[in-house]
């Protein structure tokens, strides 16, 4: 089986400082993984690298693209690797504001994607960003609304509407929940682990909050220092944790 | 006169302006920056379509001046007077005399001719700017010809008015490459940028850009299949001349709410009525508007 | 199906001081297709972290632990992934879902999980639900907000809602009352008598004298027994 994503020897530098220095992992199609570390620990800066957002100073992201078979992202040319962001990939940022068209309704958020690889027919593209408003659980009704009329927790559900309308098969998650209260953040897992399963998407998840890798996520990378510290399955990492740092991260964890 | 250089700019100026045309001219569509000068005038008064009019007048031209279609309105005036004392070219109402047009929100409705040359004063060339304020990042767009983004303005319009109610500064696109704007002109005339036998040139003095339209260029104006592009215009005929064919103005003209439509093209209308054509606001003709 | 070899296993305290605890010592077992396993001895011995390592869910670091033709201690995560999904169950003593999902959903995420159809899983879900005695209204209900003993049946019921083929059951009788417990013990005879080679900790020693077959006593293999429940990391 070749894995959607392979990751090799990804090195980002800022000046002297280390962003994240030679990653590397295979995600494999379905496959859900977590990065998680504290605040600067560099998963940031993983997460933008591989999702073609940054140059890293070294290394390769290895996608398998429908058309073409595994091909390096980080030496792709630029329209290849913007067309994969819009179509392969989708990037669910941490702030609705951040992915979102504040001033553009609802569906023109959601039909945005559609629009961009060249669909015409108003009549379709409305269909199916009411059919997106609904998986997600928004009221088919506020179509014409724009998000500024939305809650938070609304608004990160439309930003993955927009994400997934063109049926990506790799997603880019930063701290998806963060920002949420607790009740808003459970429905939002919930819909996300169900989408994940239903469109068999492979994604990854960065987040500092080990609850939601434990709930979405199948494979676990800890980072420290932008490195790697400790990978494996979710919850062998979050149970049996090996390395100094994962066990510090484990036990600072609050209990309810 | 003696005062100033001809036609108010410089030579290395104008010689500047020109290179940014031809570049405009070899892409077209395609927005070329140049270093817009300062004009006397204020910016939004035209004082993009001036410098690109000073840069390739000669003193053998005809030239006229239209405000959203008329002649006789202030801007019209005042920049036809300025090239009158700058550089002391012929000036004509008659849009078959001229061979520089210079305008504001019109296309005449004469069809233009491979003599002529029409000027437009731009003030904001970039289609996607409403919805992308990053420049730098709708520069990209037009390199990697991502114009998505100018759908979801006219599906914004749809859904908000059923139909897409953009009537003016309606994008189009140029040969199949860039997506453009085409100025304020009315929706009305989008039709008549394609496949026109004059060279059509735009300026943005405060934004500095040119662009423009060689001859016979294609064009098309964006829409979808379910909702396709209507160049509309107010189902009226002109109360002055009675012309169907031509962009109407409403007129308000007594303080009871009395209306007036009539051709926005001055001298389009002027000369039919030469001609004797009569419209319905003239007593004697049966319906009054 | 299910056979250990020279397996060890030791925690290191990296923020204690580095303390390494050995804990488990070279276990070496095997479990045939329809038969049941019981593991016993003192709590704290080690019988949950036995399990659990056969689960991939603690490292171990040495020996061998085949499941099916997959060494699981030698394993890529989707391989693990994988077996877990299709071969190996199992039934943990506390039940951990995503909130808001209703029962009924949690039952057949295993199956959905497979590939079965919606329907189909919930038909095994609603049926297994019913015969473990859930009142039908509790369903469509998060089980997060059930009782102790409720949420241990709808563990039970997600467990064995697939036929895996080699099963763990940690306590899945406990805090049951007799009618309940007499079904999950035909659930696990029924398991056995398809096959299923079945690992399972009862300290319910009836329940362990009807089902199991044979018993192992991890106390032998545990060298310093006594205070390892407490030092042991917290899990989350």
């Amino acid at each position: 089986m070749t894995p959607l994503l392979s990751v090799q020897g990804i090195t980002k530098h800022y000046g002297a400082h280390i962003g994240c220095a030679d990653v590397a992992f295979d995600l494999y199609p379905g496959e859900v993984m977590g990065i998680v570390g504290e605040s600067g620990s560099g998963k940031s800066t993983l997460l933008n690298c591989l999702a073609g957002h940054l140059a890293p100073d070294a290394g390769q992201v290895v996608f398998d693209t429908r058309a073409d078979g595994p091909k390096d992202t980080v030496t792709m040319s630029e329209p290849e690797r913007r067309m994969l962001g819009r179509t392969d990939w989708a990037f669910v940022h941490q702030h609705a504001r951040d992915g979102l068209r504040m001033g553009v309704s609802a569906g023109g958020n959601v039909g945005e994607r559609l629009m961009a690889v060249g669909d015409r027919h108003y009549g379709d593209i409305r269909g199916k960003a009411t059919d997106w408003l609904e998986r997600v659980e928004i009221d088919a009704g506020r179509v014409d609304d724009r998000p500024t009329t939305f809650s938070g927790g609304m608004q990160q559900r439309l930003q993955i509407a927009r994400n997934l309308v063109t049926g990506p098969r790799l997603v880019f998650m930063d701290e998806p929940t963060g920002g949420l209260d607790v009740s808003v953040q459970a429905r939002l897992l919930d819909l996300l682990r169900g989408l994940v399963r239903d469109m068999g998407l492979s994604a990854i998840i960065v987040t500092h909050d080990l609850a939601v890798v434990r709930l979405l996520a199948d494979r676990l990378l800890v980072m420290k220092s932008g490195r790697v510290v400790e990978a494996g399955l979710t919850d062998q990492v979050l149970d049996d944790p090996q390395h100094a740092y994962s066990q510090l991260l484990v036990s600072s964890v609050l209990q309810v | 006169m003696s005062e100033y250089n001809f036609a108010y700019l410089d030579e290395q100026t104008k010689r500047m302006i020109r290179r940014a045309i031809l570049k405009g001219l070899a892409i077209p569509g395609y927005q070329v920056p140049f270093a817009s000068r300062e004009m006397p005038m204020p910016y939004g008064w035209g004082t993009g379509g001036v410098q690109v009019s000073a840069a390739i007048l000669t003193p053998e031209d005809t030239f006229k001046v239209i405000d959203q279609g008329a002649d006789d309105t202030t801007n019209a005036v005042s920049i036809r007077t300025f090239f009158e004392r700058t550089a002391g070219v012929e000036t004509t109402t008659a849009t078959s005399d001229a061979s520089v047009i210079q305008t504001r929100h019109r296309i005449p409705e004469k069809p233009l001719t491979e003599d002529q040359i029409l000027v437009y004063q731009v003030p904001i060339p970039e289609p996607l700017r409403f919805l992308e304020p990053r420049e730098s990042e709708t520069r990209k767009m037009h390199s990697l010809e991502e114009y998505g983004l100018m759908h979801v303005k006219l599906y914004e319009d749809i859904a908000r008015h059923g139909h897409i109610a953009t009537s003016y500064g309606y994008p189009v696109k140029v040969e199949g490459r860039y997506v453009m704007d085409p100025s304020p002109i009315p929706k009305f005339d989008n039709p008549k940028l394609g496949d026109m036998p004059a060279i059509q040139l735009f300026g943005a003095g405060r934004e500095q850009r040119i662009y423009a339209l060689p001859p016979y260029t294609k064009v098309v104006s964006l829409d979808f299949e379910d909702h396709p592009f209507e160049a509309s215009k107010a189902d009226q005929v002109c109360g002055l001349c009675g012309a169907s064919d031509s962009y109407l103005d409403e007129v308000i003209i007594d303080d009871a709410g009395g209306r007036l439509f009539c051709c926005s093209d001055t001298d389009y209308c002027t000369g039919r009525r030469a001609l004797g054509h009569k419209g319905p606001a003239f007593p004697g003709s049966e319906a009054a508007a | 199906m299910i056979e250990l070899k020279d397996v060890s296993k030791t925690f290191t305290l990296h923020n204690q001081g580095s303390a390494v605890i050995e804990v488990i010592n070279d276990v070496s077992f095997n479990v045939a297709p329809g038969e049941c396993v019981a593991l016993t001895g003192a709590s704290g011995a080690g019988k949950s972290t036995l399990m659990r390592m056969i689960y991939g869910n603690y490292l171990t670091q040495s020996g061998s632990i085949i499941i099916g033709d997959l060494d699981i201690v030698r394993a890529k995560p989707r391989e693990v992934l994988a077996l877990r999904r299709d071969v190996l169950g199992y039934v943990s003593q506390f039940l951990r879902v995503v909130p808001r999902v209703p029962t009924l959903d949690v039952v057949a995420d295993p199956l959905r999980a497979l590939g079965v159809a919606p329907d189909e899983a919930q038909e095994r879900a609603k049926f297994l639900l019913a015969q473990l005695n859930i009142p039908q209204r509790l369903w469509s209900l998060s089980p997060t907000t059930f009782s102790g003993g409720e949420q241990q049946r709808v563990n039970i019921a997600r467990g064995f809602a697939h036929a895996y083929p080699a099963m763990l059951l940690d306590e899945p009788t406990a805090s049951l009352d007799a009618t309940n417990r007499e079904v999950v013990l035909s659930l696990i005879e029924d398991a056995k008598e398809r096959g299923a080679a079945i690992i399972g900790i009862f300290h319910d020693e009836a329940a362990r004298a009807r089902v199991c077959d044979r018993e192992i006593d991890v106390s032998a293999f545990t060298p310093s027994f006594d205070t390892l429940e407490q030092s042991k990391v917290p899990a989350i």
